[in-house]
């Protein structure tokens, strides 16, 4: 039964609250964000060295003062190094890829869970979400923190849920059209091969029972937006998350589709050259650096996603006051998502040199022949490494593939090539080549 | 008894396979004969030529991966079941074969020669002699191809 609140399509009143107002409110959880760190020793180290403590926070923009983080901070502080509170305090563990084998994990109190489910049903209340639709979930359940982040936030609204999870999309198709789902909640690349496949089983755009989806999980353009729009008949909303922050529910669209309105009394988000540090202005594409405000397991300071976008502060026809940050137009690091997995050139290198007889010369090309993501990993052969057996070939290569699956997680497919024939630029080896089109 | 063997690590892509063979030819190597293996990803180009050692030498100055093996030539008479009658002897010697090819030329009506790729060389050298399996010499087989 629909409230007053989500007719307007507001699920909080803190996402209207006036800017000054909120700018206190941000000052007062910032300083409560730098008390709770000092309870890291990495935290409470960075802080002492940049001479900062919660009494000298007096302004957001004291927020500036703070030590950045960065993923390799987390990796550094692997598994659980960055934890403000005690252990038994911990209601659940998340986890995304890590630059090599390992995961870097992430972790919630109860309170941090009530804290995220509120910021997931704000976008998707935003983005159409009511309490009577039913919503298809094909994010995968895990570690990852798309499943479990949006299903409770489906179930904050008062939507019921169909945990469909990934892949097997003939049933997905199934799943949707015999049950009913009107809201499809997945990566905008699967919600393409949904299309696909639907459209492959005899269904006409506009067939299936949807008429709204909220993807996120990796980035995209407006003319996927396009296509999945006009392919599965639906109005499509853009969501931002990473679990380093929280996990979806950082930013989302609303109708108005000006930008991903930024939960700025929960985040507080910078954005800077990725080379200086210092603040690009406003419309301007920069690295986004997020703080949380209100975490409380693992507050991050100045978290360097990596993510490049640019801000925009102005006014939004549908009252919110927060920031707006744009799509994620690219990355700083080398990070690459394929079919929505992060994948770092590193995990590569790493299973590369797990199979003992591969030299490290080797070329990620990852494309989108249809709506998925393909990645071809060449890699050159050793001379020492050829003997005269088809079988050892064979097995070299069987080898490799399943150290980047057990790694990445990601099925690639691995070419041998002859040694010298991936280029090398200026002496440097090219590791990547990405022909998607972002 | 032994016959050098270049194996060729060739990826499965057009050109692949010329390139070696062009690299032999500028070089004025003769190819005496040669079997290509392979795979959806890759292949394996053996082949076998008078000066291996020049051989491999140019081909790895040109940036091909070159593994040295041994083969032997076996002369199989020239008639049905001859070959039949040859892998016999292999069987009960207890010779295990991983891959055969055929030598360029043969004395129709008396003999053919294939080679073969054997588990062990040289203990299988031994044994198929000693089953009367007439096995070539490198020499004699080069100066077969020059006559």
């Amino acid at each position: 039964m629909p409230t007053p609140v989500l007719e307007s399509g507001i699920f909080d009143p803190a996402e209207i609250l006036p800017a000054d107002e909120r700018r206190v409110l941000q000052a007062r959880r910032l300083a409560e964000t730098v008390r709770r760190a000092r309870a890291v020793p990495f935290y409470r180290d960075a802080l002492g060295r940049a001479g900062v403590s919660s009494d000298t926070i007096r302004s957001v923009d004291d927020v500036r003062r703070l030590p950045f983080t960065t993923k390799d901070d987390l990796r550094g502080h692997y598994p659980l190094g960055l934890l403000a509170v005690p252990r038994a305090e911990l209601a659940r563990i998340h986890g995304s890829s890590g630059t090599t084998g390992k995961p870097t994990f992430v972790a919630y109190t109860r309170g941090d869970l009530d804290t995220w489910s509120g910021l997931v049903a704000r976008f998707l209340v935003a983005g159409g979400l009511r309490p009577d639709h039913l919503v298809h979930v094909a994010f995968g359940y895990g570690l990852f923190t798309g499943g479990f982040g949006l299903h409770y936030g489906i179930e904050r609204v008062g939507a019921a849920v169909v945990p469909a999870a990934g892949g097997n999309t003939p049933r997905q198709v199934m799943l949707i059209r015999d049950l009913g789902a009107e809201v499809l909640i997945c990566t905008p690349s699967y919600a393409l091969h949904i299309a696909e496949v639907a459209r492959a089983e005899g269904f006409r755009p506009g067939d299936l029972p949807l008429r709204l989806g909220h993807f996120g999980g990796e980035p995209w353009t407006e003319e996927m937006r396009v296509r999945i729009e006009r392919e599965l008949g639906i109005h499509a909303f853009n969501n931002y998350g990473l679990s380093e922050v929280i996990g979806p529910g950082v930013s989302g669209e609303c109708p108005h589709r000006t930008g991903m309105h930024v939960q700025e009394d929960h985040f507080l988000v910078e954005c800077v050259d990725p080379d200086t540090l210092a603040h690009v202005p406003d419309g301007e594409v920069g690295e986004l650096v997020f703080t949380t405000l209100t975490k409380q397991a693992m507050p991050v300071l100045r978290y360097r996603t990596r993510d490049l976008a640019a801000l925009d502060r102005s006014p939004c026809p549908c009252g919110r006051t927060g920031v707006r940050m744009s799509r994620v137009v690219g990355r700083s690091d080398d990070m690459l998502i394929i079919r929505g997995v992060n994948v770092f050139p590193s995990q590569i290198e790493e299973a590369l040199l797990r199979v003992e007889g591969t030299a490290p010369h080797y070329l990620i090309e990852v494309s989108r022949p249809g709506s998925l993501d393909e990645a071809v990993v060449k890699v050159e052969m050793r001379p020492a490494d050829f003997r005269d057996e088809m079988r050892q070939l064979q097995e070299l290569h069987d080898r490799i593939d399943r150290e980047i699956h057990a790694v990445t997680g990601v099925r690639m497919t691995v070419e041998l090539v002859a040694p010298n024939t991936l280029e090398r630029s200026a002496g440097k080896a090219q590791r990547v080549l990405d022909h998607r089109k972002r | 008894m032994k016959i050098r063997q270049l194996s060729l690590f060739l990826e499965n892509r057009p050109g692949q396979l010329r390139f070696p063979c062009k690299v032999l030819g500028e070089a004025g190597i003769d190819i005496l004969t040669m079997s290509l293996a392979d795979t959806a990803q890759f292949g394996i180009l053996r082949l076998v030529v008078k000066d291996w050692q020049r051989a491999k030498e140019v081909l790895e100055a040109a940036g091909v991966v070159v593994n040295v093996t041994e083969v032997l030539a076996v002369d199989v008479p020239d008639r049905p079941g001859g070959l039949a009658s040859v892998l016999e002897a292999f069987e009960k010697a207890g010779v295990g074969v991983e891959y055969m090819y055929a030598w360029g030329e043969r004395e129709r009506g008396r003999h053919a020669t294939l080679l073969f790729r054997l588990e062990d060389p040289d203990r299988a050298a031994k044994l198929l002699q000693a089953a009367g399996v007439k096995l070539v010499a490198s020499d004699e087989l080069f100066a077969r191809a020059s006559a």
